[in-house]
């Protein structure tokens, strides 16, 4: 625990904290803090979705025995820069009869429920921009706003396939969210809190997928399925399916605007795969394995951001893994999957759970 | 179609939601537009607007001469060329009485096969990526290229080699065609399995085609649905069996035949065809005559007696024939191809009725259409 130490980032926040209050006033310190804040999130969101992009081009190539990207600086590692700028310079078209107001409006809409949930996640030991109590909660609250903006899109389009799109996403999503919270609720039975910094915590000795038996493992495999669903990507991308309706709600968009989209969509992935590791596979916490004390401080060697971003880019590499393997389900079949199985089993699963923790039958 | 489906088109109700997908969308493969009318996205009704790439083949025809009309039957199912090559050089030198050598007919049904498995192969990528599963789209391009290079190496070309000509073939094929065409039979039989795990047994591509767009063997009688379509619903109808020409008669081979007529059904002839022209391709290679030339002693210029002359060949998609009248002279007078296509659009819009939008795509993909060989 003493090592860990090392690596906290709060020496760091807390000492550039005191800096800006002994330099001006309280309230001056706090508003610079916020623009500081906003200034390295957005930073870190545009340069994580380019990556992500880039991930994703070379990810697939791999499952489709492709090179991938390969002429833009090494490895093409600035295709997607180079992409970023043509969008950047494309004509930004509005199609006639379009509500010019909404469909100016949706991308905004899309992309500021994305950066909204970022501020409550847990980068690294101290590296957290809000520490709310209801961390989870307000998590799921904000990424749902997301389908508003599909809706929005969707609807100020003036098009047949944007309509289709969004009515589409909105059943799938308002569907999927019910499964997405229930999952998750597993993990707050367990650690008893909503507070992700408890949570990661909690899970100093042990992660909750190994702690919480067969139903933490169960609710994990869940949420996989839910989530993937949730942010709209293959097997589930049936707003944009583009073999049936082009590109769904998102075919009137061009340039920086259909960017926004398309950045949304890749930072809602890193959220999600965020959480899970977070709740699931213990967050920045090293893999630490009760009463092995000298495993345990060889595995606090390793920093904890490298932890974190580790686990997760593991998961987002599973989620890309589904998209390239599966075909596409039907709107009726997706349904059906959600309030026929998965709704029931992660109702079934929650109530075991809480059986589970009454009975103290976890390890703890 | 039912009489209330026509009442329905005839009479367009101002409220109908009317989705036109076409020219330019991704899952038409090719610029066909359907008139998608929907009910939230149940389809009440479907209608195929054709002729974006009309080029006027069998009028163009009438100006050519036999060996430039080979050229033409290329650019109508790109996809299964060489055979459509074939009807039209089995037509004249069945009305010229020309007999071409043994080792001729080997070789053209080998491209026949190799043809066939090549098609069939792009329709599984492509059948794949209608139906989301995108990564099927590089493994079909993948082993396609080892038949394209087969061909490259023989005549230079790779898709529209027009090598067929009346009486035999342009010229002699690469001394290694034998070996190689053994040795993609290998390559492409380790492969299949493959394909088996990444699409046949999966259950979403299960839930997205077993009984969708059923059409029962009447149908497909009534609407001339041949080929490996018409076949997925029970409708034997294997010009290679029924009518054998070129070498078919020599060769052991097996009429794939399922009866569900579902998408599914159709998907699996189509899987199993590619496996059985490999046994196909085996036999007729172990057999194929080092010997015997190229092509029969022919007149540089090709007059057909006058007459009427037909020829029906199984392409790819299905039946393909030609019909041609001659009066005599180096032109035919009058033309006309029988394209399997054509017939496999119409009863599109039979089996799309009451199905959504993604079915409609799943249906459409199952049928195999190119839309050059419906426009001509």
């Amino acid at each position: 625990m003493i090592l860990l130490d090392i690596y906290s980032f709060s020496t760091l926040t807390s000492s550039i904290d005191k800096s800006l209050n002994d330099a001006m006033a309280p309230w001056m310190a706090t508003l610079t803090e916020f623009v500081l804040l906003g200034l390295v999130f957005l930073i870190f969101y545009a340069l994580l979705g380019l990556f992500l992009v880039y991930l994703e081009r070379k990810v697939c190539a791999v499952i489709q025995n492709r090179i991938g990207p390969n002429r833009v600086g090494k490895w093409g590692m600035f295709q997607t820069i180079a992409d970023l700028i043509k969008l950047l310079m494309k004509e930004l078209i509005t199609i006639k009869n379009a509500d010019k107001f909404l469909f100016n409006l949706a991308p905004f809409v899309v992309i500021i429920a994305s950066f909204m949930a970022m501020a409550a996640l847990p980068f690294a030991k101290g590296l957290q921009a809000i520490d709310l109590n209801i961390g989870i909660f307000y998590v799921i609250a904000v990424s749902s706003l997301g389908v508003v903006g599909i809706l929005i899109a969707g609807w100020s389009s003036n098009s047949k396939y944007s309509l289709i799109g969004a009515m589409r996403s909105g059943a799938q999503i308002i569907s999927y969210e019910l499964s997405v919270g229930l999952a998750l609720l597993a993990i707050v039975i367990f650690s008893g809190s909503m507070q992700l910094s408890t949570i990661v915590e909690s899970q100093a000795d042990g992660w909750w997928i190994f702690k919480g038996h067969i139903p933490a493992v169960f609710a994990f495999v869940l949420y996989l399925i839910t989530a993937t669903a949730e942010i709209n990507r293959g097997p589930f991308d049936l707003a944009e399916a583009e073999s049936e309706l082009t590109a769904g709600f998102h075919t009137e968009y061009s340039g920086i605007k259909f960017a926004f989209f398309f950045l949304a969509e890749y930072m809602n992935m890193f959220i999600v795969a965020a959480i899970a590791a977070t709740l699931f596979l213990g967050g920045w916490m090293p893999l630490h394995i009760g009463g092995w004390e000298g495993f345990n401080q060889i595995m606090d060697y390793i920093p904890s951001i490298i932890w974190f971003f580790g686990k997760t880019f593991v998961i987002i590499y599973i989620i890309m893994w589904f998209k390239w393997t599966f075909p596409r389900l039907r709107i009726d079949q997706l349904l059906n999957l959600e309030w026929k199985y998965l709704l029931p089993l992660n109702l079934i699963n929650t109530v075991i759970i809480s059986f589970v923790v009454l009975m103290g039958l976890y390890f703890k | 179609m039912s009489e209330e489906a026509v009442k329905k088109i005839i009479l367009k109700e101002d409220e109908d939601y009317i989705v036109n997908m076409g020219p330019q969308h991704p899952s038409t493969h090719g610029v066909l537009r359907m008139e998608v009318c929907l009910n939230g996205e149940t389809v009440k009704y479907m209608i195929p607007h054709i002729g974006y790439i009309h080029r006027g083949m069998e009028k163009m025809a009438e100006s050519n001469t036999y060996k430039q009309i080979i050229h033409l039957t290329d650019r109508m199912d790109y996809l299964s060329a060489h055979i459509n090559n074939e009807a039209v050089c089995l037509a004249v030198e069945n009305a010229l009485g020309v007999e071409v050598p043994e080792r001729v007919q080997y070789i053209r049904a080998i491209l026949d096969e190799l043809t066939r498995i090549a098609s069939h192969h792009l329709w599984w990528s492509a059948f794949g990526m209608d139906l989301g599963a995108l990564t099927t789209f590089f493994y079909g391009m993948r082993d396609r290229e080892k038949i394209l290079a087969i061909f490259e190496e023989s005549f230079g070309s790779r898709l529209l080699h027009s090598f067929n000509t009346p009486g035999g073939l342009m010229h002699d094929v690469h001394p290694d065609f034998r070996k190689h065409t053994l040795e993609f039979v290998k390559y492409f039989r380790k492969k299949l399995p493959d394909y088996k795990n990444l699409l046949t047994d999966n259950v979403i591509f299960h839930n997205r085609t077993i009984g969708i767009g059923v059409m029962d063997k009447e149908m497909a009688v009534n609407y001339g649905v041949t080929g490996p379509s018409g076949r997925g619903s029970g409708f034997s109808c294997d010009i290679r069996k029924t009518a054998p020409y070129g070498i078919y008669d020599k060769v052991e081979f097996n009429e794939i035949l399922y009866s569900e007529g579902d998408s599914f059904a159709r998907y699996k002839v189509r899987m199993d065809e590619m496996e059985e022209s490999l046994n196909i391709l085996e036999q007729l290679v172990e057999n194929m005559p080092e010997e015997g030339g190229f092509t029969a002693k022919m007149k540089p210029v090709v007059k057909l007696p006058e007459g009427e002359y037909f020829q029906r060949v199984e392409a790819a998609r299905g039946e393909f024939a030609v019909f041609i009248v001659s009066k005599g002279e180096k032109y035919p007078y009058r033309i006309k191809f029988r394209s399997p296509n054509f017939s496999n659009l119409f009863v599109l819009s039979q089996l799309a009725i009451g199905g959504i939008i993604a079915d409609l795509v799943a249906i459409t993909g199952s049928l195999d259409l190119v839309i050059p060989d419906i426009d001509r």
